[in-house]
């Protein structure tokens, strides 16, 4: 019915108007010169975007950052339990009465003898003397020093060597001898690193927490600047899903452009640091580093997890615009 | 018109008062209903409250008493999406304009289009179709600061018929314009209203109301006085 209305007063417009007919070209290249891409409703200069991008950035690195380092901690304790997992020691004491010589033999038959065991290494008494070199120096007669002797034992791989059955027969040799399977120090150790890896990852949900707040506060801002425009779209008959909508399309625009930033800032620093660490892998300095941090593997994972922050904090831009647009709708109402 | 009286209202006021905050109420009582595909004019003095009722009707404001209902529904309990839907069915014209400065000619009107969902290429033969109707084929795809004053009426008025509302509001759509433009775009509202949309246009200008015989809406101290269409009513 109101359809036939612009017909029955086309030449009522015409005159209202005051203007000749337009003729709009038909053709395809005519609509293409003619129809640019829709805009977005949210008009982009009134979001404080490029402040926005840069705090997202940075927000974004440090979360990456404390993400690879929590990486490269996991992996370290990682090495370092399975080389020590993959070794037990014997240690034999000098015991008043015993022959200390004989009571090391017999530790290693009982080590031989017991399955998952691949190899015994007995620490000769010379050998013993000079691991204790770098504490007492050398020229220093050690002789009359009642100096423990260590037998190292290896596993099969991927084997559990029966060391309770050990422990019950080094007991039956005597009191001198003793089995360490390093339990309580990769006990610690874990509990170290757990510490470590807790503290990275709360460090990356308190920067990520931090990023959704300042997109809150800047979400908050835009739709009290886009006052205006917010009630133009509902009087159109917009609803609070399509304004929360083209608010989160911009905000997750930015999530995007900031996270790869950030990522991608932090993906290049651990690149150069990898670089850096195979370069002076033979200093002292290196060596140092890698018996704290184990050697500088940061891998496919690494930047697999970089890009995972980025994303994350991409959605979670976009989430929180959202959320905030919709929060803002309701008070508004 | 006789027809349209006799049919259900399609929005009813029932002593409905407004007031903002603690202040004095800007509207007292007011009682009255618009039927479907009726004319009315709404008048009175500055201050005395049309732009407020506008709001109301436009369900930009909810009142402080008393009852509206639209299309035989109660406003006040109308869920988030029946107050969507209202909305759609209704066509506004603001005194200010109102378009979006960083959108062209062309997506200005096609705003109620685009808030349904449609994709653009659904509506935009029809927006054209609208826009050279209106005389701004040529100006459709500049921004509204570059257009004049009645450019700006007309690329309102046209985003306010592009979705074919059942209800057109219009606050003072001839306050920006000349005696002779002013004429011409009451002849179009009330082209529209014979083709069937119910028209309320707020004016302080009685020589346009004089201009086309219809019911007055006549607002003063904050009460409401309706003056029935004469030709309409010729035996009350």
């Amino acid at each position: 019915m109101r359809g036939g209305a612009r017909g029955t007063a086309a030449s009522e417009a015409e005159e209202a108007s005051g203007k000749a007919r337009v003729t709009v070209p038909r053709t395809a290249a005519g609509e293409a010169t003619l129809f640019r891409r829709q805009s977005s409703l949210v008009p982009q200069r009134s979001i404080a975007g490029r402040s926005l991008v840069m705090v997202i950035a940075i927000m974004t690195f440090l979360a990456c950052l404390a993400a690879g380092a929590a990486h490269l901690v996991a992996g370290a304790v990682n090495d370092w339990t399975s080389s020590i997992q993959s070794e037990m020691t014997i240690e034999v004491r000098p015991m008043p009465g015993r022959d200390i010589e004989s009571d090391v033999a017999a530790a290693a038959e009982a080590a031989r003898k017991t399955t998952g065991i691949s190899g015994v290494k007995v620490y000769t008494r010379a050998e013993s003397e000079a691991l204790l070199q770098p504490w007492v120096g050398t020229g220093l007669d050690v002789t009359d020093l009642p100096i423990p002797r260590m037998i190292t034992l290896s596993q099969e791989p991927k084997a559990r060597p029966d060391t309770a059955d050990l422990s019950r027969r080094l007991a039956a040799i005597g009191p001198a001898a003793s089995l360490d399977d390093h339990r309580a120090f990769i006990s610690r150790l874990s509990t170290m690193a757990n510490a470590l890896i807790v503290v990275a990852v709360g460090i990356v949900a308190l920067v990520l927490a931090a990023s959704a707040l300042a997109v809150g506060f800047a979400t908050r801002s835009a739709v009290a600047l886009n006052h205006e425009v917010v009630e133009v779209l509902h009087l159109v008959g917009a609803d609070d899903n399509f304004v929360a909508r083209e608010f989160q399309r911009r905000f997750f625009a930015l999530g995007i452009e900031g996270g790869a930033l950030g990522a991608a800032a932090a993906a290049i620093c651990y690149f150069i640091a990898g670089i850096l660490s195979t370069k002076f892998a033979s200093s002292a300095a290196a060596d140092q580093m890698e018996a704290v941090f184990g050697s500088f593997q940061f891998g496919a994972l690494g930047y697999a997890i970089i890009a995972m922050v980025a994303m994350t904090v991409a959605y979670s831009t976009s989430v929180v615009s959202r959320m905030t647009v919709k929060r803002r709708l309701r008070t508004m109402a | 018109m006789n027809d349209a009286r006799d049919s259900a209202p399609m929005i009813r006021f029932e002593h409905v008062g407004m007031r903002y905050g603690v202040g004095p109420e800007i509207l007292r009582d007011l009682t009255f209903a618009i039927a479907p595909c009726s004319f009315q004019f709404l008048t009175g003095p500055s201050g005395a409250g049309k732009s407020t009722l506008l709001k109301l009707i436009m369900l930009s404001l909810r009142p402080t008493r008393g009852v509206i209902e639209m299309y035989g529904s109660d406003v006040a309990r109308m869920s988030e999406t029946e107050l969507t839907m209202v909305r759609r069915k209704t066509g506004v014209v603001f005194q200010e304009f109102r378009l979006l400065d960083h959108l062209t000619t062309f997506e200005n009107v096609a705003l109620p289009m685009r808030v349904q969902g449609r994709a653009e290429a659904s509506y935009r033969p029809e927006v054209v179709e609208l826009l050279q109707w209106v005389g701004l084929g040529d100006r459709m795809h500049v921004l509204p600061p570059v257009l004049s004053g009645g450019e700006k009426q007309r690329a309102a008025i046209a985003r306010a018929l592009i979705a074919k509302p059942e209800f057109l509001i219009a606050d003072e759509p001839t306050g920006n314009v000349d005696p002779t433009l002013a004429r011409r775009l009451l002849r179009l509202f009330v082209e529209l209203h014979r083709l069937g949309t119910a028209i309320i246009i707020a004016t302080h200008d009685y020589s346009l109301m004089e201009q086309f015989e219809a019911r007055r809406m006549v607002l003063g101290d904050g009460r409401l006085h309706i003056h029935e269409a004469v030709l309409e009513e010729p035996q009350r």
